[in-house]
């Protein structure tokens, strides 16, 4: 299904920074618009705090933030990459930006539950 | 059966793509399947002992020369540096021309743009002396003499060029080869052009669109780092942004 | 289709944003243990200078950033080019801007004095 001259570990570092980009910029206005909600209808809002107690939703939020961690760490391995003398050690910076990013997300998910 | 006094050749299909104008297909020619052969070896047989009217490039067949670039498989090698028995997967073996080039005929591929990314992207040295200068003394152990040296070995296959996702989406991109030979001369203090050079890596195609998917690097049958060159050329546009709005 | 100036500026917010995506996260695993209200939210972020400006700069740069992430994308992606391209990266910018602002203000300002 992948094409097979991308099939190595590098571009899918790359896939995984692009789409966790792509699902935070499509986020965004959603998770913007119910903050706003903290003034024009407090209550409305409450109700949907609520709601985001479900273990489902707490998944959901698992993921959001295993993206936010994953194009964090992924884009500060891109910067080093760029700005810092090369590194022959590529994959396994961009090995520890996943693992750093799960770390973080389970931690999150661990204290949510 | 039992009087055959000759041995059955094995034999496998092997799919090449051939198109002479609009009419782009693979087709699928039957041909013996030896214990040793690249790639190009099969190509050949194809064309000498089955189809003649198949087009494809080649010259040296020994590693050294990047003509018989092709995608095989889906990724882009030299089909001479390729053995069969390594890239044959369930008994397929798929022969294509090169990826993000026009093609001119089955296999032979339109190098043109490839070229003109080369000159636009600057790649190109800018002469700073002439025989009546002294020459430039330059040694061996010097930073910048090694950077260059790192990436000097291209011989312009455009494999970099076929293996890259941004070329393929952006028509403007100059592209791994082109990049990393920039990269070279950026590093080559005999070239008088490095402003030139900045601006035109700094520019609509140039070296901020790589998004360091490696696949250069991957593929890069003389080992060459491409993504470390435009990386290179990133930080030096960025100091030059820095020295200008002093 | 990134030149200097886009990249730079992609780079910049970034690096802006890395130190506040930590304290974000950060304050996210504070902040869900025991569940979320608006009240514990406004009770942390209401009539804050140092709230305000952390959410406020990280909006800015978010809103650069992830227009500019949006454009390289419906570029290569989805083959938006010239003037529909320009006219993309703006509305992304001006929406995630907007909503942004909006939030930030909800959460800070917008109840303290009334």
């Amino acid at each position: 299904m992948i094409r097979p001259h991308r099939t190595h570990p590098l571009w899918f570092a790359f896939l995984l920074h692009r789409l966790s980009g792509l699902g935070l910029a499509l986020f965004l206005p959603i998770h913007f618009y119910m903050l706003s909600l903290a003034i024009s209808a407090p209550a409305r809002l409450d109700g949907f705090l609520r709601f985001t107690d479900l273990t489902i939703v707490k998944l959901a939020e698992y993921g959001l933030v295993f993206l936010l961690a994953a194009h964090l760490f992924g884009g500060l391995r891109l910067m080093a990459l760029e700005f810092l003398p090369w590194s022959p050690h590529q994959k396994t910076m961009a090995a520890l930006a996943v693992a750093f990013a799960f770390l973080v997300s389970t931690l999150f998910f661990l204290k949510a539950i | 059966m039992a009087n055959e006094t000759q041995t059955m050749t094995q034999t496998m299909t092997v799919s090449i793509w051939r198109e002479n104008g609009d009419d782009g297909r693979f087709e699928k020619y039957e041909v013996p399947a030896r214990e040793n052969q690249t790639v190009l070896d099969v190509v050949a047989y194809v064309q000498q002992h089955i189809d003649p009217t198949l087009s494809y490039r080649f010259a040296c067949r020994v590693g050294m020369c990047g003509s018989c670039a092709m995608m095989v498989n889906g990724s882009p090698r030299w089909t001479c540096r390729t053995h069969v028995s390594k890239v044959v997967a369930d008994d397929q073996l798929e022969v294509a021309p090169l990826r993000n080039l026009p093609v001119i005929k089955d296999l032979a591929t339109d190098m043109d743009p490839f070229f003109e990314k080369w000159v636009a992207a600057e790649a190109v040295f800018h002469p700073s002396k002439t025989r009546h200068d002294p020459m430039a003394a330059i040694t061996p152990d010097d930073p910048m003499r090694i950077a260059a040296s790192e990436a000097i070995e291209c011989i312009n296959c455009a494999v970099c060029y076929a293996a890259c996702d941004v070329v393929e989406s952006n028509p403007d991109y100059f592209g791994p080869a082109a990049l990393n030979r920039s990269w070279s001369l950026v590093n080559d203090i005999r070239d008088d052009g490095q402003d030139v050079r900045l601006a035109a890596v700094g520019s609509n195609g140039g070296c901020h669109n790589c998004h360091s998917q490696q696949g250069c690097v991957q593929y890069c049958p003389n080992e060459l780092n491409p993504t470390l060159s435009i990386a290179g050329l990133k930080r030096e546009t960025t100091k030059a942004l820095f020295r200008r709005s002093r | 289709m990134l030149d200097l100036r886009l990249y730079m500026l992609q780079r910049l917010t970034a690096l802006i944003m890395a130190p506040l995506v930590i304290g974000h996260i950060a304050v996210m695993i504070y902040a869900v243990q025991g569940g979320l209200t608006v009240d514990e939210i406004l009770a942390r972020t209401q009539g804050s200078v140092a709230w305000f400006l952390f959410y406020g700069s990280f909006v800015v740069a978010v809103s650069i950033h992830g227009a500019i992430g949006l454009r390289v994308i419906s570029f290569e992606w989805f083959g938006l080019n010239g003037r529909a391209l320009q006219l993309f990266s703006w509305a992304v910018f001006a929406l995630l801007f907007g909503l942004g602002a909006k939030a930030v203000y909800a959460v800070t300002f917008a109840g303290v004095g009334l």
